[in-house]
């Protein structure tokens, strides 16, 4: 490890790079700082801190997601070569089936193929046994084991800079210098916090409350009422942006985005008719929760995410808005990974190479927030929730290419696309026109109890 | 369908690409094997086998001409198709997804000299 002329940090062969925290941005990071370092010809070691133990079942292996890998996500790491096996998939899901409270429509995945899977991040939800079923986090660690990474199962609760590296210490007093050290730590705040020390300008990003509950279902049932759909609700319920409830193996995980979830609004959602309708009659759903926790989502990225010889990624940097957090930490993780290897680790280099991709994203979320607000509107009117169904019902005969309006929503649900380029077909002028359409069509017809 | 695969399912001796149509996608396997056969005057031989993590279909990606073999399911195979439109737009914001691309792309070329020889 050395400095070149321009006073630029760089890794030589033999560098000792710390990744605190084995989530999928500290996994992604690690795998693709291996893969570039044995394509480019350099030794580096990589430690892997991770405090959780993935194999456990609740919280103590989980870090709380609803467990969707997006579309996107999943045909990227397919071109990598990263298969999900089929003891991770709890599920694979083909369509998505749509519940305003004017009726209920499945939107189809646009070929005929399972393209997005729903895993459990853990080992399941909390008393879950099983001998087959592998956990998402866990799957991606071991990647980083067999390509080389050491993983050390232990919690990070200092870090200091030195003249000619960082320190890293652990709960149980282990320590080591590092040429580079890697913050992916999520939205855990005790632990963002330590990183302060070494990247003194960080702003760390703002969360907001969601809410995530594991319902327990036999297979067969979530196989007879939910089959490989997942269903979106489109509620106008107070604080609730949106709905999820998604199939896995024995379990239904619900998750609910908006701001200020608590309690009382959690029971106001599962006493809606549009979500009891979705289980077998009479399931006491808030009593077959096996696990139910509030975490926070990032929805304003960080500022200032690196320094020499220290880069934050994942959730602790930037994401995407509500949707496709995995697939934004793969992006960040690799950026700072490329960065790393090929470019350098010294400030100016993270600035140069890393920092465009999260003002990217960034970007995009801003966008991303204009669509919540349109679909905030649309959520409170009745005639404009009965025209998006009409259209989207009317759509699902038509040719994949004319599904405009089911095209949008799906890629808003899934995540799968950039809000960016949903925007721009959502102000199709032909997606426009026909919307209201149905949308005036619907205020002259008559409307049976139950459907649009 | 299996729930807890991925991609798209073909049966054993289920065409997934014809040699001579044309195509613009590219495959990966998910679950499963699948052959690689070139036909030619009538005969039919097999060119490779391949199996999870592998892709074929890429030339359809690059050229705008017809397959060059037909791949056929060994047994059950799941196998994900990548959009060309999707891959290239990721690929210009990552090139560094063509790493795994151009080097089995490298592999075969190899591969297909030795044959040769
Ligand atoms: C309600 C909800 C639903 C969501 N649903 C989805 C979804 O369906 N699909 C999707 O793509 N995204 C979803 N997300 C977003 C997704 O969960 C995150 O974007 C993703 O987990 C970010 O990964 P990460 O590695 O940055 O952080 P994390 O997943 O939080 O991982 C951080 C890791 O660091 C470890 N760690 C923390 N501190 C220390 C320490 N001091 N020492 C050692 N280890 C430490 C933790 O144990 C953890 O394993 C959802 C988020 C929420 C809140």
């Amino acid at each position: 490890m050395k400095g070149n002329d321009l006073n630029n940090l760089v890794l030589e062969d033999g560098a000792n790079i710390a990744v605190v925290g084995g989530g999928p941005s500290g996994s992604f990071f690690t795998y693709f700082a291996l893969d570039f370092a044995d394509r480019y010809g350099l030794d580096v070691n990589i430690d892997i801190f991770e405090a959780k133990d993935f194999t456990c079942s609740g919280p103590a292996g989980c870090n709380h997601c609803g467990g969707i890998i997006s579309e996107s996500l999943i045909q990227t790491l397919s071109t990598e070569g990263i298969i999900l096996p089929s003891n991770v998939i709890r599920r694979g899901i083909e369509s998505y089936t749509m519940h305003v409270e004017q009726g209920t429509t499945v939107i189809k995945t646009p070929l005929k193929e399972q393209r997005i899977a729903s895993v459990f991040r853990g080992f399941g939800p909390r008393g879950s046994v099983s001998e087959i079923y592998d956990s998402f986090d866990n799957f991606l660690l071991n990647l980083c084991i067999e390509k080389g990474a050491n993983k050390i199962s232990d919690r990070v609760n200092e870090v200091s800079r030195q003249p000619d590296g960082i320190l890293v210490k652990t709960k149980s007093s282990f320590e080591k210098k590092y040429d580079l050290v890697v913050s992916a730590v999520g939205l855990n705040k005790q632990t963002y916090d330590l990183f302060r020390n070494v990247c003194s300008s960080f702003v760390p990003p703002r969360t907001t409350k969601t809410f995530i509950g594991e319902i327990y279902l036999d297979g067969a049932r979530i196989d007879k009422y939910f089959g490989n759909s997942m269903h979106v609700f489109l509620l106008n319920l107070p604080h609730i942006k949106f709905g999820a409830l998604i199939p896995k193996g024995q379990y239904v995980t619900l998750v609910l985005l908006g701001s200020d979830i608590n309690k009382k609004v959690v029971s106001g959602f599962l006493a809606s008719r549009q979500v009891r309708d979705c289980f077998p009659q009479g399931t006491d759903i808030e009593n077959q929760m096996a696990c139910q926790c509030y975490p926070s989502i990032n929805v304003q990225g960080a500022k200032s995410t690196f320094d020499d010889r220290v880069i934050i990624i994942g959730d602790t940097s930037s994401s995407k808005l509500y949707k496709n957090g995995i697939g934004a930490a793969y992006i960040t993780a690799k950026a700072a990974a490329k960065t790393a290897i090929f470019n350098g680790i010294s400030g100016r280099e993270f600035k140069k190479y890393y920092q465009p991709v999260c003002n990217k994203l960034d970007m995009d979320n801003g966008v991303g927030k204009f669509i919540f607000l349109a679909t905030g509107i649309i959520q409170k009117s009745v005639a404009l929730k009965r025209g998006m169904l009409s259209m989207v019902i009317s759509e699902q005969k038509k040719a994949a290419h004319q599904r405009r309006m089911s095209s949008v929503l799906w890629d808003t649900f899934t995540g799968s696309a950039s809000y960016k380029d949903i925007f721009a077909r959502f102000i199709h002028p032909k997606l426009i026109l026909n919307f209201l359409r149905h949308t005036v069509e619907k205020l002259f017809t008559n409307k049976p109890k139950n459907t649009i | 369908m299996k729930k807890n695969t991925l991609g798209q399912q073909y049966n054993d001796g289920e065409i997934i690409i014809r040699q001579g149509e044309e195509g613009h996608c590219l495959f990966v396997i998910q679950e499963g094997r699948v052959g690689v056969f070139h036909q030619k005057d009538d005969k039919e031989i097999k060119v490779a086998e391949l199996g999870q993590a592998d892709f074929f279909g890429e030339m359809g990606l690059f050229e705008k001409d017809v397959r060059s073999c037909t791949v056929r399911s060994i047994g059950e195979a799941k196998v994900m198709t990548i959009d060309k439109k999707n891959f290239y737009k990721t690929i210009q914001q990552d090139p560094s997804l063509a790493y795994r691309l151009l080097e089995k792309m490298s592999k075969r070329l190899r591969d297909t000299n030795k044959l040769l020889k």
